[in-house]
């Protein structure tokens, strides 16, 4: 056992951050998930709302990235 | 920190090696080597290049039976002009061109960046960056020059009730000055993060050269790179393709700043 606290504490925060990646996997299942509801219910609105539909992911998806920045930045720029 | 992820059991795990923008020529330290190209200018450059061969290839006889190269750019051409219409509305299609230099431009610097041993400069946050500041500052600028001061109305939610609106109005403020950040970092994060998968998997592949349990490792994590492969190729599109249709919708809410 060797190294010191500080490295500890950048490996535990990197994966506590890739927690974050996970909640947004919840976020974009439950944004395509929806949408795939809705289009089957109504499949001649289906193909109007896809562009809606890659925005919300988009979204839903960018906090994961931010989740990911931070464990990057926790391991290498810290 | 980047020496001490490497190395281990003689595998070598370097994921981020691959984003180090490198100068071409020259040798550390001498000038010549603060005035050389980069490897993110250069594969910029062949993307640019890229586009206008096939631009140029394609416009150059144009038939009623399009050849390969003309249907290619004419399906670009469509898809983004319809993406504009649908989204911008028609005022939108003034800056369609604006539009269509930057879809094409990601677009083709992520599937250049997909070529073994290439770069892909939409990695660097530097890169993407310029282009969604260039996005925010435009669609400010257009805002504003088009509306005046009613562009502020933006922010001022008139159809929430009147105690609200001043917490909306911060709110709205906030996320109208994040969206540079996200919309430059969605980019290079997913493009950064799929190649160091990409990288991450490849770190495994050699283990049969060193240990036993390599001979089920490695072809897994063959396998497994071509999967995230596949998935990248997608990625490449579909990220092209979002930040495309935000800037549709940045430049709707600044020709229709009224909700």
């Amino acid at each position: 056992m060797e190294g010191n606290i500080a490295n500890m504490g950048q490996f535990i925060g990197a994966g506590l951050a890739a927690i974050g990646s996970g909640a947004a996997a919840i976020g974009v299942g439950h944004v395509a998930g929806n949408y795939l509801a809705g289009a089957l219910r109504n499949p001649s609105a289906a193909a109007s709302q896809t562009a809606t539909l890659f925005i919300g992911l988009a979204f839903a998806e960018a906090l994961g990235i931010f989740a990911f920045l931070v464990a990057l930045l926790l391991m290498f720029a810290v | 920190m980047a020496e001490d992820a490497s190395g281990g059991g003689g595998l070598t795990f370097a994921p981020l090696e691959q984003f180090v923008v490198r100068p071409l020529g020259g040798e550390a330290g001498d000038p010549v080597h603060w005035y050389t190209i980069t490897n993110a200018t250069l594969w910029m450059a062949i993307a640019v290049a890229a586009i206008a061969g096939l631009f140029v290839l394609g416009t150059q006889r144009r038939e009623m039976i399009p050849s390969r190269a003309q249907s290619i750019a004419e399906l670009l051409y469509g898809f983004v002009r319809k993406m504009v219409e649908d989204v911008a509305g028609r005022e939108g299609l003034r800056y369609f061109p604006y539009i269509f230099t930057l879809f094409l431009f990601i677009l083709f610097v992520n599937y250049l960046g997909l070529i073994p041993t290439s770069f892909s400069p939409t990695s660097q946050i530097a890169v993407t960056a310029v282009m969604g500041f260039g996005v925010f500052v435009a669609v400010t600028v257009l805002g504003f020059v088009l509306h005046g001061a009613r562009f502020l109305g933006l922010f001022w939610m008139t159809d929430s009730p009147l105690i609200l609106r001043p917490v909306i109005a911060v709110i709205e403020l906030i996320s109208y000055f994040v969206r540079p950040v996200s919309h430059s970092i969605r980019l290079a994060g997913n493009i950064m993060a799929g190649h160091a998968v990409i990288k991450v998997f490849a770190g495994f592949a050699p283990l049969v050269l060193i240990s036993a349990f390599g001979v089920a490792v490695t072809p897994l994590s063959i396998l497994a790179i071509v999967a995230i492969y596949g998935l990248e190729v997608l990625v490449a599109g579909i990220q092209a393709y979002v930040f495309t249709i935000l800037t549709c919708v940045y430049l709707r809410d600044a020709l229709h700043p009224g909700h």
